[in-house]
């Protein structure tokens, strides 16, 4: 049984179909990156993996603990598994150090003291602990991405997903984010990434799952999917990123 | 209008490869239409200011109001009126460089000189036409042997029945301070109910909606007459012996509630679902999002329109006279029908027009800090 088993699941918007019966398996430390044309799935499935949309069937286990369905604390849950999205979403009238310590504060109930010195252990580790008391719109793109990373980082999460936190920024500012997130995999933490950044999935991933059609189409270590891809779709997929220059 | 443009001269230089010209017009012409319809506005507004000065000379002097400081300062305000033909002279300047450009084929001292000619005519007129409506609404004053400005303006009245008004007035701070807590505490409730999750929110979620569409409906007249007659008349214990102007605060804040429990929803709703994503993923609950993350942002949007919706409270406050509280409002049509004028009415619109607009700039203030606040970061 691996760390996250997600099994058959489904998940439709109405009428169109995003996920269709889907299996992949997570082990711990981990790290894999979901690649893909728009609309197979990647979103979607992060989504569904720290709850914030349901599955209409199948079933996705934690430890072996069912985490989807009726009757989950889904607010437990998210203290495990952490996310970060695309767009940072930081909360914009708080500063920094706020929305770093919001949450440790008011779910994991840890004193305001406690969670500000773990607060600022971690922005010193990004090197924006001189930005504590700044607003989000005061600071670069990339610079938001790293405090939301922190922001998760800071409820001390089994599992951490991204979702396509390179995509919305500079290419100049992508590196800096980038070399947070290599560092946690050299850490050792569990992650899913959602990314369109190929050579950082290349160099970083443990397993590359090519998502297409809302299934897993082709999934195995990067350098099959990138050097020696077996199936059509994912040849002609890589293909046209390497034409894209993206590789 | 008057056309800038004579049959244009081909402009210097070399055509481009395609042999087309940027065309912009050639050698401008002095605006003369225009200077003259400037002309025209400032005549007979600067006519109409003196003929109303005079009339309003005589009428001041007919009533014992007269002497050396009326003259002066009928002196200067004619003065004044006649201001507006200073920049009528600036365009007429101007139309004059406009022509001497035009025989010195300077096109570009041409455009200058009828660009500001045009500028200033515009001005001249604008300033004209707001001067216009000033005299139009003295003229109205002083009709009928100044009938209008002693029905609404008798001096001697407000000077001596400001007292009376104003302590009457306090009748109505009252109310609406007290009411404005209320209001928001209340709506904030309302609003907090029409966002009760799931299935078992369902009932919640209803009843606070009808609420909100019933008392958005009614006149605010009508909620203070029933509450403020109907309450007494039910004979429930408690509720039948509370005074006049309780019942009219539970009123309005029952009506001005369901307002601001619209006003609130609107700023939930405008935060962008992404925060509450955001928030929920870090284990956050639901009543914790909303307290921490989803209503100060909202609160931030929506103070200009709970700042319309208290103005409009404090208007409302006016309306207790149906129930027979003496308020300002009721102790002015006291006034008035005693003495057949209506002049202490006019006290009690200064009166609220002095309060208002103090508060609409106090809130300006405060935003524009708190968005200095937030883009200065606090480094």
């Amino acid at each position: 049984m691996a760390f996250i088993e997600i099994r058959d699941i489904s998940k439709s918007y109405g009428e169109l179909s995003v996920i269709q019966r889907m299996t992949m398996s997570v082990e711990e430390h981990q790290v894999v990156c979901l690649i893909g044309p728009s609309g197979s799935g990647k979103s979607t499935l992060l989504r569904c993996i720290n709850g914030l949309e349901s599955i209409d069937s199948g079933e996705i286990l934690v430890h072996g603990d069912r985490i989807t369905g009726r009757g989950v604390d889904v607010n437990a849950l998210r203290r495990d598994i952490g996310i970060v999205f695309q767009g940072y979403n930081l909360f914009p009238h708080m500063t920094v150090l706020q929305n770093v310590t919001l949450a440790p504060i008011q779910v994991l109930k840890q004193s305001r003291e406690e969670a500000e010195a773990r607060a600022m252990v971690l922005l010193k580790r990004i090197g924006l602990e001189h930005k504590a008391a700044e607003y989000p719109d005061r600071m670069s793109g990339g610079q938001q991405q790293r405090v939301a990373i922190v922001r998760a980082l800071a409820m001390d999460p089994m599992v951490l997903l991204l979702d396509e936190i390179t995509s919305a920024l500079d290419p100049e500012l992508v590196s800096e984010v980038l070399a947070i997130v290599r560092d946690l995999a050299h850490e050792g933490m569990t992650m899913l990434l959602a990314t369109h950044e190929m050579g950082f999935a290349r160099e970083v991933a443990s397993k590359v799952c090519f998502l297409c059609d809302g299934s897993v189409y082709e999934e195995g270590p990067p350098e099959q999917i990138f050097g020696a891809p077996q199936r059509e779709r994912t040849r002609s997929f890589v293909r046209s990123i390497r034409e894209a220059k993206r590789i | 209008m008057s056309s800038p443009t004579q049959p244009s001269q081909p402009p210097q230089g070399a055509a481009g490869p395609t042999g087309r010209r940027l065309n912009i017009g050639g050698m401008p012409t002095a605006p003369m239409a225009l200077w003259l319809t400037a002309l025209a506005v400032v005549a007979v507004t600067v006519a109409g200011s003196w003929v109303t000065l005079a009339a309003a000379r005589a009428a001041l002097s007919a009533n014992e109001f007269g002497g050396a400081w009326v003259d002066i300062a009928a002196g200067l305000l004619a003065l004044a009126s006649a201001w507006i033909i200073v920049p009528l002279v600036r365009a007429f300047r101007r139309c004059g460089e406009v022509r001497h450009a035009g025989t010195r084929k300077d096109m570009v001292a041409a455009r200058v000189a009828r660009s500001e000619a045009r500028d200033q005519c515009w001005i001249a007129i604008g300033y004209a036409v707001t001067q216009l409506i000033v005299v139009l609404g003295f003229q109205f004053l002083l009709a009928n042997n100044q009938m209008v400005a002693k029905t609404f303006f008798f001096a001697p009245l407000i000077w001596k029945t400001f007292p009376l008004v104003l302590k009457a007035f306090w009748i109505n701070v009252e109310i609406f301070l007290i009411a404005e807590v209320l209001v928001l505490v209340w709506g904030l409730i309302v609003a907090l109910a029409t966002f009760a999750p799931g299935a078992a929110g369902k009932p919640l979620r209803f009843i606070a909606t009808a609420y909100i569409d019933v008392f958005r409906s009614m006149p605010a007249v009508l909620v203070i007459y029933l509450v403020g007659f109907g309450i007494p008349l039910t004979g429930v214990p408690i509720l039948k012996d509370l005074s006049l102007t309780t019942y009219v605060v539970i009123a309005l804040t029952l009506t001005v509630g369901a307002y601001v429990a619209e006003i609130y929803r609107a700023g939930i709703l405008s935060i962008h679902w992404s925060q509450t994503a955001a928030a929920r993923s870090l284990g956050l609950s639901h009543m914790q999002t909303l307290r921490f993350v989803i209503v100060p942002q909202g609160i931030r949007q929506i103070i200009p329109p709970l700042l319309n919706a208290f103005i409009a409270l404090q208007k409302d406050t006016a309306l207790v006279n149906v129930v027979g509280v003496i308020d300002s409002f009721n102790q002015s049509m006291l006034i008035a029908s005693n003495y057949y004028n209506l002049s202490a009415v006019t006290t009690v619109a200064i009166l609220f027009i002095a309060i208002s607009i103090p508060q609409t700039r106090f809130v300006e203030r405060m935003m524009q800090r708190d968005r200095a606040r937030m883009r200065a970061g606090g480094a």
